[in-house]
């Protein structure tokens, strides 16, 4: 027992390090393997609370570029008001073109990391204002990536910026379905892999969200094809995506609360139940 | 002894703060990000307990990886670089030197600066292994390392050089 108590005693320094390390260690290690539910994120009282008071000073410093954006979709929106035919007849529809029944909350990047292979933002609104884990997140450019931790005042979003994220996307015109990836290399670029070599496309086509995920509805933007490479052992493409958004540079976003989210997802699980 | 514990607690409040406010947003050339908040680890006092920098440099990595999303990436890279610090003094220093005599935040000699550079280089090279955590990104690794440690070399310089001391 004494020598136990030695030995504890001796190599307190060691066995702290060595302690610590392994926590350390596996947190890191625990961050790069699940997707999900990380220990520490900065959706939380104190790194949101700084966030949101350095956002604060430099929001006021984009405001010009801040309104443009501002009038652009204003634009948009009203000729697309303009544009329809009969009031009368609207189906029940929401703010942003394509969207099925669902809710927007807006919200705003107070946090924004692009130089990593594993990008987060954060954002200032959480719990309290309804977000909820695996929302999806756009802006009136194109997608921004999915809810992934929520405290009640902030949340975390995995950006479509990381090597983990992997979202359904189809070819606009053909229906062809993907899933969207990124490389690590460019910002302002992302892969649409799994493409099935009988697709036709060419360069310059439109790449928009995909209806079999139940993330974001159907129809969404994300970018245009920028280059086609062929796989050799697979009859896949790998397809180069310029990204409409500038991932670099965000400011407000909607998170899309679908209201079909929770029937098809009991939905599937009670056909894997049976 | 108080004061020394003050002076250690206020430097850990304002290189986290620093870091996270002005460096975190310093994409050069989009990749290059310096990281002087390690700073508080080397001039931690030389003569100091050990574990109780083993213990601050851990908090220290877990608050900054709350700040980047990281995992636990920092707090890895800070606890090795704190275990190994004297390791790093004699290397830099030599065996003879007496460890209470070395004042860090001094004009820069050549050991000082050694010394600067083997903790720099071996924070971040840990930091960005852990980072990409796999072997097909082994050439950008290095290339964030190195150029990395460079941006933190010189403006750790600068930092030890507008707090130092004016005796003169």
């Amino acid at each position: 027992m004494q020598q136990i108590f030695n030995f504890i005693i001796r190599n307190s320094n060691r066995l702290l390090f060595l302690l610590l390390l392994g926590i350390s260690l596996a947190l890191t290690i625990q961050s790069h393997s699940f997707h999900r539910s990380r220990v520490i994120s900065s959706a939380n009282f104190l790194s949101g609370g700084v966030y949101e008071r350095i956002n604060h000073v430099n929001e006021y410093l984009n405001l010009r570029t801040e309104n443009d954006e501002l009038v652009l979709e204003n634009a948009r929106l009203k000729s697309l008001l303009f544009n329809k035919e009969d009031t009368t007849k609207i189906p029940l529809a929401d703010s942003i073109k394509g969207v099925k029944p669902a809710d927007i909350i807006v919200s705003k990047v107070i946090h924004n990391s692009y130089n990593t292979h594993e990008n987060y933002i954060t954002l200032n609104s959480g719990r309290n204002d309804g977000v909820k884990q695996d929302m999806g997140v756009i802006n009136s450019l194109g997608i921004i990536g999915v809810v992934d931790n929520t405290s009640p005042r902030y949340s975390t979003v995995v950006s479509i910026l990381n090597m983990k994220s992997q979202i359904n996307a189809k070819i606009k015109k053909s229906n062809h379905f993907g899933s969207l990836t990124w490389d690590g290399k460019s910002t302002g670029f992302v892969q649409l892999v799994d493409v099935p070599r009988l697709a036709s496309i060419k360069k310059g086509d439109t790449i928009v969200t995909g209806g079999q995920s139940v993330i974001f509805p159907e129809g969404i933007n994300v970018g245009t094809i920028d280059k086609i490479y062929i796989q050799d052992k697979t009859s896949f493409y790998v397809i180069n995506v310029k990204l409409f958004n500038d991932m670099t540079n965000l400011g407000h976003v909607y998170i899309i609360k679908s209201k079909d989210r929770e029937e098809v997802i009991n939905l599937e699980k009670k056909g894997k139940d049976e | 002894m108080n004061s020394a514990l003050l002076v250690n607690i206020f430097r850990f409040i304002v290189f986290l703060a620093i870091q996270v406010v002005i460096f975190n947003n310093m994409n050069f050339l989009g990749y290059i990000s310096p990281f002087p908040y390690i700073l508080f680890i080397i001039l931690y006092p030389v003569n100091s307990n050990r574990s109780s920098l083993i213990f601050s440099s851990f908090l220290l990595g877990l608050t900054m990886d709350m700040f980047c999303n990281s995992g636990g990436i920092h707090a890895t890279a800070c606890v090795i670089l704190a275990y190994y610090r004297p390791y790093i003094f004699k290397f830099s220093f030599g065996l003879s030197y007496e460890y209470q005599t070395i004042k860090l935040n001094d004009s820069l000699t050549p050991e000082r600066f050694s010394f600067i550079l083997v903790s720099v280089v071996l924070h971040h090279i840990i930091l960005f292994v852990l980072l990409a955590f796999q072997f097909r990104f082994i050439v950008d690794v290095l290339l964030r390392t190195l150029f990395s440690s460079i941006f933190t070399i010189i403006i750790s310089i600068i930092i030890i050089y507008l707090i130092k001391p004016n005796r003169r």
